[in-house]
């Protein structure tokens, strides 16, 4: 039997054919991207989502979504990229309104991988309340690549009553987390080929809008929020305290880090503050709101081990500088690039 | 030089051992420590246990790993943002 | 109990106003440096209580031919190349194993000399060359693995040697006698392999006092305490803070592990030379899974930048600030020396920690925290 011609549920692989626009490409939208995505918006299939408008700003953002390997404990490449670029408008301070999704998929892709993955991006989009309205599928030849890319972008409505950026930050002001660092990022380690391990750790993968909305509707003076994805937290600090020309002093032992997660970074020569979060916010807040924000995070499921992690001075030349446990004291600085496990 | 951690063997198949490190578990090969056995504590660096611990040693040393943080120790929220802030630094 | 880090840092203000000169210490080990720094522990230190780093960091010492025999391998023999994390970005002539694997070279990363071995296992037809550095700690997981491919009748996994010796290169320190030193702090987990004896010859036949001591803030304060309270009474001691896991005479199977597959040799440090006795080469018995035997590698020279100091940053004779090439050229973004690649790298630390050494110093204290 020619597989090309066969039926599309008697093939265990996506083929190149499945991204030539005729009759498997239709097969492939309809029974594995439609049967869990549907909407009223995205199933007339036209070139492009009509949405309706209120007056106001909107917030327009994309991310690319390559992750090693595709399904990983806690998530999956699906989850990351609806919860990303959920997470992105949300930051913003933006209410996610519609995402678009585009998946670049390599010939060769198990279809059950593609269909859990989908069913991922359904369900991830379910728990943020924002619907995909637009999409598209390639299929790129065979490569040693990871499989499948995704793209996601994203539109959100802008509330005239808020106000974050970094333009906001002043002396004085308190940093917050929501929770534990570093689960993300160690998880992937863990399941990396040459450094595995078995561990309970979960990537903490998860769309923060409602967690964000309710910190800005809590009557909560955010000034900004940035998700710690990757250069994890010292990354985001070190993006306020270059762009503020402010410094900023976080204390070890007020930053949380589940004992597993503390393990494994010790195991890999790691150190939590510059591994990737996927679920987690780095939030600033004027000195009088600390208390306050920080019960609006964890009256949040996704907030409960907030943790109010350090504030921002004047002190020149700006800095970002973390009080440690022993009683010492050491500048933080954005990691060079890709986090490797060392022995040494 | 060398990154080594200690965690306690969970069960022995010859020179093999699987160790938990709080919740990571990993295979090693216990080759330098032909003597451990599970419920042991070995420090391990680079996938081989090095030598055997006692348990109240490893705990004293590497206790600050086993320590919660202080967020998660469930302290009344007032007290932790009220205690955090103002010892930080001398700005005003 | 181990005192609280308050206490110890007390002792240490306590020892080194009655000493009233100023001390140097070298922290022979990298991990030792990293963790002082990555605990802050230098903003704690006394002011004339200075800490010099030693050539104990792989990254630092692997010479440059090492990686391009690495680079060849992958380059022209078609090897995949399995390595620790930490030589990813290590410089050689030919670029790095970073750079390389993005021309498309096979280039893993393994967190285990056995993880190096489970490739070969399931890639039989490839041939597999595990980049075998570290000191004396990391040198029996490599001779257990050789053992292991020998016993398993794996024969497409080769080591690229370049595992080295800590003592030899202490004692070449002293021997060269231009390094103004008062005391080792030495490598707790290395002195779990070699036993705390190993050092005696370093305080018998130079006089310097040598302290034992494991990576936690508390036993580095706490092995520095003891290496002052040396300094101070004029004994030069050989002293151990880590006896939990530091006995000594070091670990029987893993020296016998050793002393089966490896045999010592005279070895180049990057940017020091050659050192006598300082390294370890495969014994006859196992040519076979050397992989400079094995594909016929001819290892050239080094040709270090002729500006840089690694090799005197390394021994304790120039602090990073003094080489040309620090901040002007050389940072952790693009490294020319390797003293500027990993994080411990005594520059890259430099670079990442001390850059602003003086507005550190101008911050207000501390908060106190007690162990």
């Amino acid at each position: 039997m020619n597989p090309v011609k066969a039926p599309l549920d008697t093939v265990d692989r996506i083929m190149l054919a499945h991204g030539g626009g005729g009759e498997l490409t239709g097969q492939l939208i309809q029974q594995h991207l439609l049967s869990q995505l549907n909407n009223e918006r995205l199933a007339p299939l036209t070139d492009g989502a009509v949405l309706p408008w209120r007056a106001g700003e909107l917030v327009f953002t994309t991310d690319s979504y390559v992750v090693t390997p595709l399904e990983f404990p806690g998530g999956d490449i699906g989850r990351i990229a609806v919860a990303g670029t959920v997470n992105d408008l949300s930051v913003m301070g933006a209410t996610p309104v519609a995402l678009s999704l585009g998946l670049i998929i390599e010939e060769g892709l198990p279809v059950d991988v593609l269909d859990r993955i989908v069913a991922s991006i359904a369900a991830t989009a379910r728990e943020a309340n924002v619907e995909i309205v637009t999409g598209d599928t390639k299929v790129i030849e065979r490569r040693s690549g990871d499989g499948l890319f995704v793209n996601t972008a994203g539109v959100g409505c802008l509330p005239p009553t808020v106000h974050v950026g970094l333009e906001h930050v002043e002396p004085c002001d308190v940093v917050l987390v929501n929770g534990c660092i570093a689960d993300h990022g160690l998880t992937i380690m863990s399941v990396r080929h040459g450094i595995e391990f078995d561990s309970d750790l979960r990537s903490d993968a998860a769309p923060l809008n409602g967690l964000i909305e309710q910190l800005l509707t809590g009557g909560v003076r955010v000034k900004f929020i940035r998700d710690a994805t990757r250069g994890g937290l010292a990354g985001v600090l070190a993006d306020i305290s270059e762009h503020r020309q402010l410094s900023i002093e976080i204390i070890e032992a007020q930053i949380p880090v589940s004992p597993t997660a503390r393990h494994a970074a010790e195991m890999l020569g790691l150190d939590p503050l510059t591994v990737a979060n996927e679920g987690k916010i780095v939030c600033v807040v004027a000195q009088d709101h600390a208390t306050s924000a920080l019960e609006a995070m964890r009256r949040h499921p996704l907030g409960r081990k907030a943790a109010v992690i350090g504030r921002v001075t004047d002190t020149q030349p700006p800095l970002v500088e973390l009080n440690t446990r022993a009683g010492g004291r050491r500048i933080v600085q954005r990691p060079y690039g890709e986090e490797l496990p060392r022995i040494c | 030089m060398c990154l080594a951690i200690p965690g306690r063997i969970i069960e022995c198949r010859g020179d093999e051992a699987l160790v938990d490190f709080h919740g990571n578990r990993l295979e090693i090969s216990k080759i330098m420590t032909p003597d451990a056995a599970p419920g042991d504590w070995v420090l391990v660096h680079a996938g081989f246990s090095i030598c055997t611990i006692d348990k109240h040693d490893a705990l004293e040393t590497w206790g600050y790993l086993q320590q919660a943080s202080a967020s998660e120790t469930d302290e009344p929220v007032s007290d932790l943002a009220g205690r955090s802030v103002p010892k930080l630094g001398g700005t005003p | 109990m181990t005192p609280g880090f308050r206490e110890l840092r007390d002792q240490l203000a306590r020892l080194c106003n009655k000493i009233s000169r100023q001390v140097q210490i070298m922290e022979v080990c990298g991990t030792h440096t990293t963790s002082a720094y990555r605990n802050g522990l230098h903003a704690m230190l006394p002011e004339n209580l200075r800490l010099v780093s030693g050539p104990g960091c792989p990254v630092c010492v692997t010479p440059q031919r090492h990686i391009d025999a690495a680079i060849e391998l992958a380059a022209e023999n078609d090897v995949m190349i399995a390595t620790y994390g930490d030589m990813m970005r290590v410089p050689g002539r030919l670029g790095s194993l970073e750079k390389l694997r993005a021309r498309g070279a096979r280039v893993h990363v393994v967190s285990s000399a056995r993880s190096a071995l489970q490739i070969a296992r399931d890639e039989p037809a490839a041939s597999v060359a595990f980049l075998g550095i570290g000191f004396e700690t990391t040198a029996p997981a490599t001779a257990a693995t050789v053992l292991e491919a020998e016993r398993d009748g794996i024969e497409n996994f080769s080591v690229l040697m370049c595992h080295k010796l800590v003592v030899p290169a202490m004692l070449a320190l002293l021997e060269a006698g231009d390094v103004p030193l008062d005391g080792f702090l030495c490598p707790g987990h290395v002195s779990v392999i070699t036993g705390a004896e190993a050092y005696r010859p370093v305080v018998q036949r130079h006089a310097k006092p040598c302290v034992i001591a494991g990576f936690e803030p508390q036993q580095i304060l706490l092995g520095l305490v003891h290496l002052l309270q040396c300094v101070q009474s004029g004994r030069a001691r050989l002293e151990n803070v880590y006896r939990a896991v530091v006995g000594d005479m070091g670990n029987r199977a893993a020296l016998d592990l050793m002393q089966r597959v490896f045999v010592t040799a005279d070895t180049p440090w990057r940017a020091i030379g050659v050192i006598p006795q300082s390294g370890l080469e495969l014994a006859p018995g196992y040519h076979r899974f050397d992989a400079v035997r094995r594909f016929s590698l001819t290892l050239g020279e080094d040709e270090d930048h002729p500006a840089c100091l690694c090799g005197q940053v390394i021994q304790g004779k120039a602090e990073p600030a003094e080489c040309p090439l620090f901040d002007h050229g050389c940072t952790p973004l693009s490294p020319i020396g390797p003293c500027m690649v990993s994080s411990e790298g005594t520059c890259a630390a430099w670079y990442k920690y001390n850059r602003s050494a003086k507005a550190l110093r101008d911050l207000p204290q501390s908060q106190e925290v007690s162990g």
